[in-house]
This record gives structure tokens, C-alpha cells and sequence, in this order.
């Protein structure tokens, strides 16, 4: 099988998709995607609406899982395991891969709990107090709320609460964090922090990004992926890659005419 | 231009514009009028009786109550001492209690499967059955309570009719009420905050424990309370589950097992006693009654009064 010729290359790519479909109940929702993701980059996804990129991004940590039609076929490989094999456990994969959604959801907790509670219930036996303080660093959130750690993390501003989640999603010492639209709820200061942050973070971490925005995938991503959506004679719409290729590739010298046409602002 | 805006002569559009100026005379005017005095009219009716109960209730058990009702026992209806009813309220107390020890984990845990574990039709007919289940009638649940407890109790000889068989027989009513509350309140806790906690590595126990549970508890306490309340007030199922008893409850096992007097019950016994005494002293537990309701009402406005998630 595919799985085990290339596990010993796997060196810098950290996810391989191989031919992966994506169902609901009988519905193809997305189609045959190829896409390798490197190591300690960031990946953009972009595409129209329904083209099956945020579907494709909760493959990655089985989020999809919550929705009960849903079927997926093909591998999502990750440190040699098919993420979607039968003994695979969702829930570590989660805990390896995090996960920062379009809105802001941080717990109805303290800011403090917001960060220690994925650690506590991950058995993080090492100093809290430490990794709230690293987390909160990271995500440069630390400033603005060491002196109210214990205030409810629902009373931070949208901005803040989104890098709180992206604290959240440190802390429990991920390998890729995934990134579901994450500014499209805030202003475009914060909507500048965050991607700030995705620069650091790509040192420590692998970073996928589905966004609407093209001018922030050609900032942040090193390469991107351009999804399309196609209706099928019965009427499904399905999404599929179009094209997968350096960031710079993708935005100046597109090899496919609808990618080219998405990104000069044809349609989409 | 003016001349258009009352403009009533046919046109193309299939509208005819009336004036801007509001007549009082026109037909949907009216009608507007009409209806909504109808419904403030059915509005004072509803608000007029509550009253009307609350006033009177207050009016008669004022005259009746004393320090002495809640520490002494009924009395005799002949003779020299006046009484109280201190064993109905602590019986009133302790049957409630047992039935929100029975039906609350039971209606958690069972809203917490429909909401959360559960999928399609099975949680559809759960919901259907607890819906049926909160229109069975009360006397209903006693006759039920009665089979399976008191018969029961008898049969082994332990007892029979008991504060047991009371709070069991509660706990029927008060079942249905927190699985529906409790289950409303979990489906409004919002999916964003499930995925959250998934998406950082919970299992689907830590995400409903931690996360869940805890946004939905204000409404889980009023659910809870207004079980309770209602449950108070419950008289039918109690007649012949925890019958009534003229002396102080225990909290032995022996004594949750022997009859157990109510404020329900005792309202009931007393009101239609042809005894001056008693009927003073039913005013006096109806006026104790509701007031328990009502700050148990009270306390569950209170306790969601905390934001909500």
C-alpha cells in the first residue's frame, strides 16, 4: 500500500492526502484531493463558497466526526497512520492536531482555565501557572491579560478572544494547528495580529489556513491551495483542488484558467 | 410628489395607496383596535385571577397563621389547643426531597443522552414518551406509585404507605419536567463551545462534564425548581402513596417508611373537615404553601439570572 512506500519520506511532509472523498449521507461533497502539507509552514486554502475547504480542513483533525452522515474514503496520512483507519483514536489526533474556528469560542471559563483545562484533561503533569504564561506569550495575549487571568474569557474583545483561542490550541503542544477562517469575525487590526502571530507560530508549528481572503493567504502562506466547486449533472455541487502550488506561484503565475480567474476577482 | 401618496385611483401595480394620514375609521384600524383590546381584556382576566387566588389566600391564611403553626402538631378538633402543622411542612420537605433525589440525576443523565449521545429516532420517541408522560394526569403517577411502592412495602412488610411511596409517586411528576428543561437548555448551549472542546483533545464525557453541563446549569436549576414547586403542591398522588399523619415525620429509614403528613394532603383533609379549627388552620398551609412556591419560583429567577452562555 501507498501508506507504507511512503512513510520513510516523510520527513518534512507532516499530512498527505491521498484521493481523498468526502460524503455526506450519499452526497459527494468534495473529490479526490492530492495535497501534501510541509513541515513548519503555513497553507492557505482559498476557493468559493462550497468549494469543500473548511470540509477538507476538519479532515485533518477528524472534526468532521460530530456530523453524523458523514463518510470520508482515501487516506489523510499523519506520522505514518491513515488518520480516518479504524484504530485510530479522534481523540488523540485532535489533541495532535488543534483547531482555531471562524468565530471566537473560548469557554465560558476564566482566561486562566480557557488555557489550562485542554492541558489538565490531556494529562499535562508540568508547572500551569508556566504554560498559561508560555501560551498566552505565544499568542500575545499575555500583556493584555496577565493582571485578569481570572476574569471570564467571554469578557475579552472579539480580537482578543480569537488569540485566546489560538492559546488554547498552543497549549496542549500541538504538531499542526489548523485555522478555519480565523479573522473573518474581526476588525482589521486584529485581523493583522493574528496573522502576525501565524508568522511566529510557523517556526514552532505547522499551520493550515482557509480563508476568504486572498490578500492574507499571500501573506501568511507559503503555499497555497485554490479549491473550486463543480455542479454535477443531478445538481451536487462538489469541490475539488484545482491547484496546489508555492504561494507566489499560485498568485502570479497560475497554470489553471480558473485559478487564474478566482484570484484576478472573476468570481468567487 | 404629495398627490401620489394619496393617490386611491386604479393603478397598474394592483395596490391601492391609502393616505398617509392614519384614520382612525378605516377597517384595519379598527380591527388593530378591536384585537388588541381583546387581548389585553384576556390578558387582565389571566392577571385577575392570579390575584383574585393570591389575595384571598392571603386575606384568610393572614388571620389564621401564627409563629405556633410551623412548630406544633395538629390538634384535636375539640379541646383547648390550637395546633399547627410543623409535621406538614417538614413532610412536605422531606417527600420533595426524596423526589428530586430520584428525578433529578435520572433527568439529567436522561437529557444529557437525548442531547448528546443519542441520534435521530430513538431520542424523537424519548422526547414523545417524556412529553406524554408530563400529561399524565397526577393521580395517575399515585396509582402508579402506589402498585409499585406501597404494594410493594406490604408485601414485604416494611411498611406501607410511606414518605417512600410519597416521594416516589413526586418524582414521576417532577420527571418530565427536568429531562424537558434540561434538555432544551443543553440543545441551546451552542455547538461552537462543543466543538472547542473537542477540538482540543476532549473525550465526548470531558466536553458534556465540563463544558456542557456547566453553560446550561441556570437552566437546569430553574427546571429543577419548578419541579419542585410543582411537586409541592401535588395532593392527588400523595392520598394514597404518603396518606397523612397526625404526627412528626423521622428521618430513620423506619420513619420515611411509615405515613407522612403533607401541607397538600392537610389543605385537602382539613378544608373539607367541618371543623371551624381546621378549616382556619387549611387557610394557614394554603398561605405557606404558595409562599414556598413562590420563593422557590423566586430562587430559580435568581439563579438563571446569571448570564447564560
Amino acid at each position: 500500500m501507498a501508506t507504507n512506500i511512503r512513510t520513510a519520506n516523510d520527513t518534512d511532509t507532516v499530512l498527505r492526502t491521498e484521493g481523498l472523498n468526502v460524503y455526506y449521507g450519499n452526497f459527494l461533497a468534495v473529490s479526490n484531493v492530492w495535497l501534501d502539507v510541509p513541515r513548519n509552514q503555513a497553507v492557505a486554502f482559498i476557493g468559493p463558497s462550497g468549494c469543500g475547504k473548511s470540509t477538507i480542513l476538519r479532515c485533518y483533525n477528524r472534526l468532521n466526526d460530530l456530523i453524523e452522515t458523514f463518510r470520508a474514503e482515501g487516506n489523510v496520512i499523519y506520522q505514518g497512520h491513515n488518520l480516518y483507519a479504524p484504530n485510530v483514536d479522534p481523540v488523540e489526533v485532535r489533541r495532535r492536531i488543534g483547531m482555531v474556528f471562524q468565530r471566537p469560542n473560548p469557554f465560558p471559563k476564566s482566561i486562566y482555565d480557557n488555557i489550562a483545562w485542554g492541558a489538565k484533561i490531556n494529562g499535562f503533569k508540568g508547572n500551569m501557572d508556566q504554560l498559561v504564561e508560555s501560551s498566552l506569550k505565544k499568542a500575545a495575549l499575555w500583556d493584555e491579560v496577565k493582571d485578569k487571568l481570572r476574569q471570564n474569557g467571554l469578557s475579552l474583545s472579539g480580537g482578543q478572544q480569537q488569540r485566546l483561542c489560538i492559546a488554547r490550541a498552543i497549549a496542549v503542544q500541538p504538531d499542526v494547528i489548523l485555522m478555519d477562517e480565523p479573522c473573518s469575525a474581526l476588525d482589521p487590526i486584529s485581523t493583522l495580529r493574528v496573522e502576525e502571530l501565524i508568522h511566529q507560530l510557523k517556526e514552532q508549528y505547522t499551520i493550515i489556513i482557509v480563508t476568504h481572503n486572498m490578500q492574507q493567504a499571500s501573506r501568511v502562506a507559503d503555499k497555497t491551495a485554490f479549491f473550486n466547486v463543480q455542479t454535477s449533472e443531478k445538481g451536487g455541487r462538489t469541490g475539488y483542488l484545482v491547484e496546489y502550488d508555492r504561494t507566489e506561484k499560485i498568485f502570479q503565475d497560475p497554470q489553471q484558467e480558473s485559478t487564474k480567474e478566482y484570484i484576478s476577482g472573476k468570481f468567487g | 410628489m404629495p398627490s401620489n401618496l394619496s393617490d386611491s385611483s386604479g393603478n397598474s401595480s394592483g395596490y391601492t395607496m391609502g393616505s398617509l394620514v392614519r384614520s382612525p375609521s378605516a377597517p384595519r384600524t379598527m380591527f388593530n383596535s378591536i384585537m388588541t383590546g381583546v387581548a389585553f381584556f384576556c390578558g387582565a382576566v389571566a392577571i385577575f385571577t392570579l390575584a383574585a387566588v393570591l389575595s384571598y389566600i392571603l386575606y384568610r391564611g393572614f388571620g389564621s397563621i401564627s409563629p405556633r403553626v410551623f412548630t406544633e402538631l395538629p390538634p384535636l378538633p375539640f379541646g383547648p389547643s390550637q395546633g399547627g402543622f410543623g409535621n406538614a411542612i417538614l413532610g412536605t420537605f422531606i417527600m420533595v426531597l426524596i423526589g428530586a433525589f430520584i428525578s433529578i440525576p435520572v433527568g439529567v443523565l436522561a437529557a444529557i443522552y437525548l442531547t448528546e449521545f443519542s441520534s435521530g429516532n430513538l431520542a424523537r420517541w424519548i422526547r414523545f414518551a417524556t412529553n406524554i408522560l408530563s400529561g399524565v394526569p397526577s393521580i395517575i403517577a399515585g396509582v402508579f406509585a402506589y402498585g409499585v411502592v406501597v404494594l410493594t412495602l406490604n408485601k414485604l412488610g416494611w411498611g406501607s404507605y410511606s414518605a417512600v411511596g410519597g416521594g416516589f409517586a413526586l418524582s414521576i411528576l417532577m420527571l418530565p419536567i427536568i429531562v424537558r428543561t434540561t434538555d432544551e437548555s443543553l440543545q441551546l448551549v451552542s455547538n461552537d463551545l462543543r466543538q472547542a472542546a473537542v477540538g482540543v483533545g476532549a473525550t465526548k464525557f470531558q466536553t458534556v462534564a465540563s463544558v456542557v453541563l456547566p453553560a446550561a446549569v441556570p437552566a437546569i436549576v430553574t427546571g429543577a425548581t419548578l419541579a419542585v414547586a410543582r411537586a409541592a403542591g401535588e395532593t392527588a398522588p400523595l392520598l394514597f402513596t404518603a396518606l397523612f399523619s397526625s404526627g412528626w415525620p423521622s428521618l430513620t429509614p423506619q420513619g420515611l417508611l411509615q405515613p407522612t403528613a403533607s401541607l397538600a394532603v392537610l389543605v385537602y383533609n382539613y378544608a373539607i373537615s367541618p371543623y371551624e379549627k381546621w378549616k382556619s388552620l387549611a387557610w394557614a398551609a394554603s398561605l405557606v404553601l404558595v409562599l414556598m412556591v413562590l420563593i422557590a419560583s423566586i430562587i430559580a429567577r435568581f439563579a438563571t439570572r446569571r448570564k447564560a452562555y
